[in-house]
């Protein structure tokens, strides 16, 4: 008889193996499709890798693809460790995108040691407002944020349509739904030249490490686990919950909202309704895979981008759908899932008692 | 009343880890017989009852059954299927019915064929009702069960072992949640049905109805036997001694002459779902060296009074003073810094996070000490020693204070819970159940702490479901009944008992 019961505690070496082992089992899993789709496996598996490690130019567009991922999955793991479930990081990721179209594209021509801080501060206001919004409308009416959250990214995008073909449509844009450039000064430096990696990375990996430290380090961190883990508890000793789970809701909005600043002043340079390929939601993967620790979102961001930019180029070198991308990420998410299953719990096998059931 | 034996429980022992729940326990049944099995709380009753069901296996011991010739069979343990098939039956303290469906449908789920049910629905209701004119247990077989009382629930679960045909049946707690009347009708329909040849056990801590409506007493305490007796050659005081124990150590109380006020609330009213627990106090003070025992039974209006004291309840009208100042916003935050020792009822929900270190939990009330924190960090070498130091001082066991919180035992929690109220002096403490679930040794240093914090000055709340607790600790008696207090005239279980079924003098 096998009987399944709660592991008393999680050892390091489970913690940090599951999220691995689930990567790597997501990836051997995706030569299934592979196989389907009529590829040689070793072949495909071979022009994923030099995709991402091949040359320089591979590789920093692994680390450009892999920015806005690290500042949606901190938004995420921030969030869901104080049990606030954002789910609106796409929508967050745009208001952000557009806060810095509003100030960067001429409205205010200062040089660029005032525009670029204003941009990046807007941009993660904005997006800070619109995790707020939900936030209280749970603390006060008990909405749930999963859906406010969620439906409130398809009114952000269809908003943003709406911006797009009237107030910020660029009128040098020969028609396109885009938005004016953002000026020269404002934009993000690339880290190197002749290559999109630009300083939104830099930025990214300090938040987390800022994120990082002060979820264990500082009293608010203290606070915000507490009401992850126990928010009954955490009330009983006085900690205010609802404020708490504001200051968190401001954080990990504002952290989807870098996402989108980074995207528009780092990379594209203008803002369409295309900028996100989903980042918001592809960012709540990255913090499962994290373990939802924000030093680990930096970790799992790379694996994900390896992953997309890995298939990409394979399915441009043998011409297989690049879903598979897409595949690879969400069987990921599924073996995380199952791998944390395993993480909690353990199966033991026991003897039938006697007589047999 | 027969003789011949249909149950007999041989030897049975059960451990939990560290804890041992049965040692060694003998019980039997004869044929329409009612045996109450009596013991305090974590005594061990609700375990035994599920060795024998088969919910948990015994690590040592047998159990035997007769079979309808009425010869003892063994029972193959652990396996709820084979007590079944022998004929017992057990109703749970927690109803397991399925709401959305009816009565019919609860009672024959699961002991039929469902397509056999589909042809024979007319036949299972014929015998329901068959049943029901036996043993006199009614209840709507058409409606949801959703819909039905709490009372009609039981009768539904009741009966749902009676269709089941069983000759042994196990009530836990029946009458936790029936009123007085319900309770009665309830044990004389077990009655008939006990005359009409059914073996009834059950578990109770009520001594009144187990006086009124058994026939044998078996009384366990710590998970040992400690006694039978006839209920005619029993009364309360030689049960309530078999319960409790000549043994148990009493921490001594010594005369105290009360100081001042420290906590006085006024025209307190905090709604709630019914007129049962709606708070109601026109008044209550609590004095220093001064413990006020609540007395009452669950439910009645001491989830909202602790509210109030801890913080977490806002009370609709009233007002509260602690220590002479008023309190303006009822919060935990408030009440932490006006010195209000709180000691939850519910200690894995309210009292710790679990996934945070032990550390971490006994500095979790005073985050804006100067100790804890600079500048917003975390002092966590200041935490750790802290952890330490009280570890050591309140006898905090565990894998370590850097471990979880909730791999500690519940007596360790309510030790590390009880550092982190009485290592800040508090002027008040409200202790609510703070020895449910404790072992003998757990519950005695808690009675210890208390009564040194009443020698300190302070002045205690004591909620307490247990009356043996309220009588041992308390200078005052309260007893709480529909979210109304009473000060007890008596200290005798008699008096307080009444007063705890509503009837204030």
């Amino acid at each position: 008889m096998i009987r399944i019961e709660p592991r008393q505690a999680t050892s390091h070496c489970l913690k940090y193996g599951v999220p691995v082992v689930s990567a790597i089992v997501a990836l051997a899993l995706a030569a299934i499709p592979l196989a389907l789709a009529g590829a040689n496996i070793a072949t495909a598996y071979r022009e994923m890798f030099s995709g991402v490690f091949g040359s320089v130019f591979a590789f920093s567009e692994m680390l450009t693809r892999a920015t806005p991922l690290i500042f949606t999955g901190l938004a995420a793991a921030i969030a869901f460790r104080a049990r606030l479930w954002n789910i609106g990081a796409e929508g967050q990721l745009y208001l952000g995108a557009m806060a810095a179209v509003a100030v960067g594209t001429g409205f205010l021509d200062v040089p660029g040691f005032i525009l670029l801080p204003l941009i990046i501060i807007c941009g993660a206001a904005a997006g800070a407002a619109g995790m707020a919004v939900p936030t209280f409308l749970r603390t006060r009416f008990g909405a749930d944020e999963v859906v406010t959250t969620l439906l409130l990214n398809f009114i952000i995008l269809i908003f943003l349509q709406m911006m797009l073909e009237g107030p910020i449509k660029d009128p040098m844009g020969l028609g396109w739904p885009q938005s004016p450039p953002i000026l020269d000064q404002g934009m993000l430096p690339p880290l190197i030249d002749r290559m999109r990696v630009h300083s939104g990375l830099v930025l990214a990996i300090v938040a987390a490490i800022i994120a990082q430290f002060l979820l264990v380090r500082s009293v608010w961190g203290f606070r915000l686990r507490a009401v992850g883990e126990n928010a009954s508890a955490a009330r009983h000793a006085g900690i205010g919950v609802n404020r708490l789970l504001f200051s968190v809701a401001i954080v990990s909005g504002a952290l989807a909202g870098l996402a989108g600043v980074g995207e528009v002043a780092g990379l594209k340079g203008y803002l369409t309704a295309d900028l996100s390929p989903g980042f918001g939601y592809t960012g709540i993967v990255v913090a499962m895979l994290a373990g939802l620790s924000p030093a680990g979102v930096v970790v799992s961001a790379l694996f994900i981008a390896s992953v997309f930019v890995g298939a990409d180029s394979m399915s441009r070198a043998m011409g297989v759908s690049s879903y598979l991308a897409d595949l690879v990420v969400s069987m990921s998410l599924l073996c995380v899932l199952v791998g944390g299953f395993f993480a909690r719990f353990r199966i033991v096998r026991t003897r039938a008692a006697a007589g047999g059931a | 009343m027969a003789s011949e034996k249909v149950l007999s429980l041989n030897g049975l022992s059960k451990r939990f880890g560290s804890i041992v729940a049965n040692k060694d326990v003998n019980l039997s049944l004869h044929r329409g017989e009612v045996l109450a099995l009596l013991g305090e709380n974590g005594a061990g009753k609700t375990t035994l009852m599920n060795m024998l069901f088969g919910h948990y296996l015994p690590d040592e011991g047998s159990v035997e059954v007769a079979d309808e010739g009425g010869t003892l069979q063994p029972l193959p343990l652990g396996q709820p299927q084979a007590a079944i098939a022998a004929g017992v039956g057990m109703v749970h303290q927690h109803f397991t019915l399925a709401e959305n469906l009816n009565a019919l449908d609860n009672i024959v789920l699961g002991s039929e064929d469902l397509r056999a049910f589909r042809r024979n629905r007319a036949a299972a209701r014929g015998k329901i009702s068959d049943i029901m004119k036996r043993s006199g247990l009614t209840a709507p077989l058409d409606v949801p069960v959703g819909r039905l009382s709490v009372g009609e629930r039981q009768r539904v679960e009741i009966l749902k072992a009676l269709y089941r045909d069983v000759r042994i049946l196990v009530l836990d707690e029946p009458t936790a949640v029936l009123t007085p009347q319900e309770a009665d009708t309830l044990f004389e329909n077990i009655g008939a049905m006990a005359r009409d040849g059914l073996s009834v056990i059950f578990i109770s801590h009520k001594l009144r109805e187990v006086l009124a409506f058994s026939h044998r007493i078996a009384v366990l305490r710590h998970g040992v036997n400690v006694g039978e007796i006839a209920t005619a050659d029993a009364d309360e005081r030689t049960i309530a001694r078999m319960m409790v124990g000549a043994d148990t150590e009493r921490a001594e109380r010594s005369a105290m002459e009360p100081g001042a006020p420290v906590l006085s609330l006024r025209d307190i009213r905090v709604p709630g779902r019914s007129e049962r627990d709606t708070l109601d106090i026109p008044e209550l003070e609590v004095r220093s060296h001064e413990i006020v025992g609540i007395a009452g039974v669950s439910g009645n209006g001491q989830a909202a009074l602790a509210g109030v004291i801890s913080g977490t309840v806002q009370p609709q009208s009233g007002t509260i003073a602690i220590g002479g100042d008023a309190v303006r916003e009822c919060s935990p935050t408030t009440m932490i810094h006006l010195g209000v020792g709180r000691i939850p009822e519910d200690r894995h929900h309210d009292g710790i996070v679990g996934s945070m270190s032990v550390a971490e939990n006994m500095v979790i009330e005073r985050l804006d000490d100067q100790e804890v924190q600079k500048n917003g960090l975390l002092r966590r070498e200041a935490i750790a020693r802290n952890a330490e130091r009280l570890a050591e001082a309140y006898d905090v066991r565990g894998p370590g204070i850097q471990a979880p919180a909730r791999l500690l035992s519940g007596g360790n929690i309510q030790k590390l819970i009880l550092a982190r109220v009485f290592e800040e002096a508090p002027k008040l403490i409200l202790a609510n159940q703070p020895t449910r679930g404790l072992d003998m040794g757990a519950a005695a240093e808690v009675a210890r702490r208390l009564l040194d914090a009443r020698s300190r000055g302070a002045g205690i709340i004591l909620i307490s479901e247990d009356l043996d607790e309220v009588l041992g600790l308390a200078d005052r008696i309260l007893v709480i009944h529909d979210g109304k207090l009473g000060a007890a005239h008596a200290r005798d279980r008699e008096t307080i008992g009444l007063m705890m079924a509503g009837e204030m003098a």
